[in-house]
């Protein structure tokens, strides 16, 4: 069997592509999908974790978390189709000016 | 040692997608590179014997969220951008915090590395569709509803964000 | 894990993508023979008897085509796009029970490929990737017929999920267990299509939507879209597309009929277990028969109303039924589910018609 470290040190690789993703891009989507890569990785460590101890919890969190996701995009979606209906842009730098 | 195996292709495969979809000019192979990440984060929760959360993660992230995310990109026709670079320290710096970041989680991981411990065999219903209804049914009930008023509340907030207004135009 | 285990499943996935492929062939001519008697002509009779020969005839003519890739287009996803459709559509048929475990070679052999304990959701998963592949097509061809009916069929098969995900739940919950096999072994005295005839229904809708076929064919409609989303498309590629069409319809009749009709369940099969996979394949028939059929009956529905109906209708019925098969269960009288669900469908069916009076009224 793998050991549970090497599920950790990949989630951490994943995250922190993330995070670059995040501060990196200017397209919002692809900031969106980078925060979406971030709550996977987390995932991923708490699926592992609750292989280690044998308790359901992890994968119970897991589910909220996918839930939280799922509200977050459709949301976070809306936004970006209402800005980019004034600004005709997704380029985070754009919106930097408080009037719709 | 065929899951070790199994485990070093799978991340490796897991970490190129990543970084295909962080180092991809077209914001349509960015998600489709992100659908295959999800993919195999799938098969790592299979492996850790957990097929309900594998199949929810595959429905839910693959074929609902990514969907909506190319759905969104070729709607708007939003999957190509001018690069446009206004602060020039950032990407540097982002960088460095990246690797900040990346060095402080590999310390973490070597200082505790005796912490980890192997898996166990788990039970042979760990992790089945029962074990984990019961628990979301009784122990963790409040967040369940809790989440389903959340849901309720981005539907609603996703109809008027998006709804035209009655009269104006667009 | 011995290595005759993996020998089974090697063969048995050979042998199921086997039957897929020629069910496909054979599909094909089925629906044309069908369709011309139901249209009074008689249908491609000349290659073979009975025009047996046809789909051999229409698979050379594919292949021998030439391929054309549009200039502009995305050259590897437009190649990749007939790919990702073909896929989920076979193994789709993973999970289907064809029958009970028979003896064979003096080895017990269980008649599916896999028997996972997360049956149904498997479907579920598997079903909402393969929208991929159409929106993918109509993306990377570059070509605004393409595009839009990429988008509409995106839009249509997450709308109609919802429903078909919700068309789920009664199968789970009067079998208690998302296990193929445990959901048909429940159904023993009674099919669930007769405990459940509303949800049914619903599914038999949804899943029609979520293959594309008429009434619900928007991201192909030739009238308005040239052809949607496989416009650009020719020779092979097509052919892929075509074959994940019609593998799919096959795949989705089997699940219907493993979760509502008994799936390999008919009778003397507890002495004959060979008979399982007779029952199934001839209620699989029927099935596509009826689909062939609606193709032939009724006309496409408007987009607006397709997805009106499906969000406005079937989604809060399919609740409706969902919550009535819960209270049937919980308060142990089994003889409420057909009897208040089927209510439920009526009063849909009374809203909906009265709906489209006003509307005609309004009109004239």
């Amino acid at each position: 069997m793998v050991p549970v470290t090497y599920y950790v040190a990949l989630s951490a690789v994943l995250f922190v592509i993330g995070v670059l993703g995040v501060l990196l891009r200017r397209n919002a989507l692809i900031i969106f999908m980078s925060v979406e890569l971030m709550l996977n990785s987390a995932n991923l460590v708490f699926v592992a974790f609750a292989r280690l101890f044998e308790g359901l919890a992890g994968q119970v969190f897991v589910f909220f978390v996918m839930t939280v996701a799922a509200a977050e995009v459709a949301v976070g979606l809306a936004l970006i189709v209402a800005i980019f209906r004034s600004k005709r842009s997704v380029d985070v730098d754009q919106m930097s000016s408080l009037k719709g | 040692m065929t899951n070790l195996v199994l485990f070093l292709v799978l991340a490796v495969v897991a970490v190129v997608t990543a970084l295909g979809m962080l180092l991809s000019r077209n914001a349509v192979y960015a998600a489709l590179f992100l659908v295959l990440n999800f993919a195999t984060v799938a098969v790592f929760y299979i492996l850790l014997e957990a097929p309900f959360i594998a199949m929810t993660q595959v429905t839910v992230y693959a074929g609902a969220i990514m969907v909506l995310f190319l759905f969104v990109i070729m709607l708007l026709g939003a999957e190509r951008l001018p690069g446009t670079e206004p602060l020039p320290w950032q990407r540097p710096l982002a960088i460095f915090l990246a690797l900040v970041l990346a060095v402080e989680a590999g310390y973490l991981l070597f200082a505790r590395r005796a912490a980890g411990g192997m898996f166990a065999s788990a039970a042979p219903d760990f992790g089945s569709p029962q074990a984990i209804g019961t628990m979301l049914f009784n122990r963790y009930l409040l967040p369940f509803e809790v989440t389903s008023v959340l849901l309720l509340v981005a539907m609603v907030g996703a109809i008027v964000l998006t709804k035209k207004e009655k009269g104006g135009r667009e | 894990m011995d290595s005759a285990l993996i020998l089974e499943w090697v063969i048995k996935s050979a042998i199921l993508i086997f039957v897929l492929l020629t069910g496909f062939a054979y599909l094909t001519l089925f629906e044309r023979r069908a369709l011309a008697r139901i249209q009074v002509r008689i249908g491609p009779n000349r290659a073979g008897p009975f025009g047996l020969l046809q789909p051999v005839a229409d698979g050379l003519k594919l292949i021998f085509k030439e391929e054309l890739t549009p200039a502009e287009a995305d050259k590897v996803l437009f190649t990749l796009a007939p790919v990702v459709t073909v896929v989920p559509a076979l193994i789709l048929a993973a999970v289907i029970p064809w029958g009970r475990d028979v003896t064979l070679f003096g080895r017990q052999v269980s008649l599916s490929v896999a028997d996972l304990n997360v049956g149904v959701l498997y479907i579920m998963a598997v079903s909402s990737i393969a929208v991929y592949g159409i929106v993918l097509a109509g993306w990377s061809s570059n070509n605004k017929y393409a595009l839009l009916g990429g988008l509409r069929s995106s839009a249509q098969m997450i709308s109609y999920e919802l429903a078909l995900g919700l068309a789920f739940v009664p199968a789970i919950l009067l079998a208690d267990s998302m296990r193929m096999v445990d959901i048909v072994e429940a159904q023993h005295p009674w099919w669930f299509v007769v405990i459940q005839p509303v949800g049914t229904a619903i599914f038999l809708i949804a899943t029609l939507a979520e293959v594309n076929r008429a009434p619900f064919d928007m991201p192909e409609a030739e009238q308005e879209l040239t052809a949607g989303y496989h416009t650009e498309y020719s020779g092979m590629k097509f052919a892929l597309f075509f074959m994940a069409e019609y593998a799919k319809m096959i795949v989705i009749s089997s699940i219907a009929a493993t979760l509502f009709f008994g799936g390999y369940l008919g009778p003397g099969v507890d002495r004959y277990p060979w008979l399982g996979p007779l029952y199934l394949f001839i209620k699989i028939v029927i099935l596509l028969f009826g689909m062939i059929w609606l193709r032939a009956t009724f006309p496409r529905i408007r987009y607006d109303r397709l997805m009106a109906f499906g969000w406005k209708v079937l989604l809060p019925l399919a609740l409706a039924v969902t919550f009535i098969t819960a209270l049937g269960i919980v308060l142990e009288m089994l003889w409420l589910i057909p009897v208040l669900s089927l209510a439920a469908g009526l009063f849909t069916v009374a809203m909906v018609h009265r709906a489209l009076r006003r509307k005609a009224y309004a009109r004239a």
